[in-house]
């Protein structure tokens, strides 16, 4: 047994669905602080796979980082004989933060507090007084060292990108991607990468509303117009999303150069959207490298609960969601390229950064939409949000983008883990 | 130099005034033509990672950004107010100085609720000509690099 018993879970609260396909959520959903505690340990702490980083940012034996799982903070770290682990960064004595430094090198782990000490892979090799100073004092007979360490999850890598999970009844991380997702991971991580630098961003808003946002794939043309406007993505590529078989994950794609340009001012004219005829001065960050030889310009892939991989033309990032309570939440992205490219092109990945993050040209938008959403939502139990671009009913995949149809997934396992599906639920 | 102190903090006013007063047209020609403008989240700049919140190498970039603002972007609708500190001013040659000054923006809503937005430095080249000064290089070094919300108008 821990020493530090995990909370006794509160009862989660009932929820009345209106529909069985998810295509109606309630928005109190967003708000409730009994929610967000339910959710901390069902889903972070559930039978769900988070990633929590990639090897390359811990190359060497002793490289560290701390990051987050939800509201709970980790460690994310190599071992002297190279193996990777995840441990929880609260100490096994009085709950004290252990890691404070972002990032590091070091053999061990040392709580400032009362000077405890974890190996990397979070054994409790010491700690000060244990038998006590000149006979008097120490720690109790019964008390045994091997209880009392930090919190050890299981990890899993996949071509060097790192997932972690509390719970022993999970399934393999092969079994939870699924094999689309896998291809997906193998086909961004197929050579070695080189972490590129970092951006942060602190939305205040519900945590959901960012796996949601990923899933919609129709709001990307609308919302984020320097995409249409300057011929980035436009919803008459040629495109679609695909789902795993649970439909948790989603993959948004597009090939480049596959509309036509008559045919997209036509229609982004009559539905009144907006004006697409401007031009950058300088229009290198717009070009596409087809580095995978698929034409695959936009890969968005949202790994369930708040994991994505982003494929925008030639920039390439994971971003990971840290929480901070029902109103707050933090995006990191980690932005890399490959080993081996050449200093042009890390220059044009540079160049693409513009496009994505916080400032991002076609990004900035979704901190404004989800705050805009969540304060507009709160003290509305009775109303709900409308789920039903493309189509309600079954879930599947599609071959366009005109839709939200993977928002409905990501409720439906969401519900699913939470214990509150409705009779006859969509799966 | 008391001279080039007084003039560079003259610049900097400009600078803060044209995007608090949302003259974001007069902002970009603040800039020299070779200009290049980048904000960078202080934890990259601190490791040596390149990856910026904001780059644009020359000016047609600086340009664009408030292009695409003005025309495709969709942000929080505010005022900034920027707080710049006294100017360290290092002459590099007779038509060039490197100016480093802290800063301090606040945005608030048009609700009028303020709130601390971004606090960090500034490190710039400057092009001293008899009649004017404009930035070679600006370098926006960002402390608070979990960039609340999102980061539209220039820091
Ligand atoms: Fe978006």
């Amino acid at each position: 047994m821990n020493g530090i018993t995990e909370g006794q879970e509160r009862p989660v609260p009932k929820v009345d669905w209106p529909r069985a396909d998810y295509s109606r959520v309630p928005f109190w959903l967003y708000h409730d602080p009994a929610i967000y505690e339910a959710e901390q340990e069902r889903i972070f702490k559930g039978p769900a796979w988070s990633y929590v980083g990639l090897e390359a940012e811990i190359p060497n034996p002793g490289d560290f980082r701390t990051t987050m799982i939800g509201a709970t903070p980790v460690i994310f770290n190599r071992a002297m004989d190279g193996s990777v682990h995840c441990v929880v960064n609260r100490c096994g004595h009085r709950g004290a933060q252990v890691r404070r430094e972002p990032r590091g090198n070091a053999k061990e782990h040392i709580c400032i507090y009362h000077r405890w000490c974890f190996a990397p892979d979070g054994t409790l090799t010491g700690l000060p007084f244990r038998r006590g100073v000149k006979g008097k004092g120490g720690m109790g007979p019964d008390f045994d060292m091997a209880d009392h360490g930090l919190r050890k999850l299981r990890v899993a890598s996949r071509n060097g990108v790192v997932f972690a999970t509390f719970s022993d009844a999970a399934e393999t991380l092969e079994e939870y991607l699924g094999p689309v997702f896998l291809q997906h991971i193998d086909r961004i991580f197929a050579k070695p990468v080189r972490v590129l630098g970092y951006q942060r961003q602190r939305i205040f808003g519900n945590w959901k509303l960012y796996p949601e946002n990923q899933r919609d794939t129709y709001h990307g043309s609308l919302l984020h117009e320097f995409q249409s406007t300057f011929g980035i993505s436009r919803a008459t590529q040629q495109g679609g999303v695909t789902m795993d078989a649970r439909h948790r994950h989603n993959l948004t794609w597009a090939r480049s150069a596959t509309d036509d340009e008559a045919e997209f001012q036509a229609l982004y004219k009559a539905d009144n959207v907006h004006d697409s005829s401007l031009r950058l001065e300088d229009p290198g960050m717009l070009r596409f490298h087809d580095e995978w030889g698929d034409g695959i310009s936009i890969a968005i892939c949202g790994l369930f609960p708040t994991t994505t991989i982003h494929q925008i033309s030639n920039s390439l990032a994971m971003r990971q969601i840290r929480t901070f309570g029902p109103g707050e939440f933090e995006i990191l992205w980690t932005l890399f390229g490959y080993a081996d490219d050449t200093e042009a092109m890390t220059q044009h990945r540079l160049d693409q950064s513009n496009m994505v993050g916080p400032a991002g040209l076609i990004s900035m938008e979704d901190g404004e939409a989800i705050e805009i959403t969540h304060r507009a939502i709160q003290g509305e139990p009775a109303a709900c949000a409308v789920i039903e671009m493309g189509g309600a009913g079954p879930i599947h995949d599609l071959n366009h983008r005109v839709t939200d149809m993977p928002v409905r997934g990501f409720w439906s396992y969401y519900a699913e883990l939470m214990g509150f599906e409705p009779p006859g639920a969509v799966r | 130099m008391s001279d080039l102190v007084g003039r560079v903090t003259n610049l900097l006013a400009e600078y803060a005034a044209s995007i608090d007063e949302n003259r974001l047209e007069d902002w970009v020609e603040l800039f020299a033509e070779a200009g290049s403008y980048r904000v960078v989240p202080r934890e990259n700049h601190d490791q040596g990672l390149p990856v910026p919140l904001i780059l644009c190498r020359n000016k047609k970039m600086i340009r664009d950004r408030i292009k695409a603002l003005r025309n495709a972007n969709e942000y929080n609708l505010h005022h900034d107010l920027h707080i710049i500190g006294a100017p360290r001013v290092v002459v590099i040659s007779p038509t060039e100085c490197s100016v480093r000054a802290s800063y301090v923006v606040y945005q608030t809503t048009l609700e009028g609720q303020s709130r601390l937005f971004s606090v960090g430095r500034y490190e710039d080249r400057v092009q001293v000509t008899d009649d004017r000064l404009r930035f070679l290089e600006k370098l926006v070094v960002v402390d608070s690099f979990s960039v609340p919300t999102l980061l539209a108008t220039p820091l």
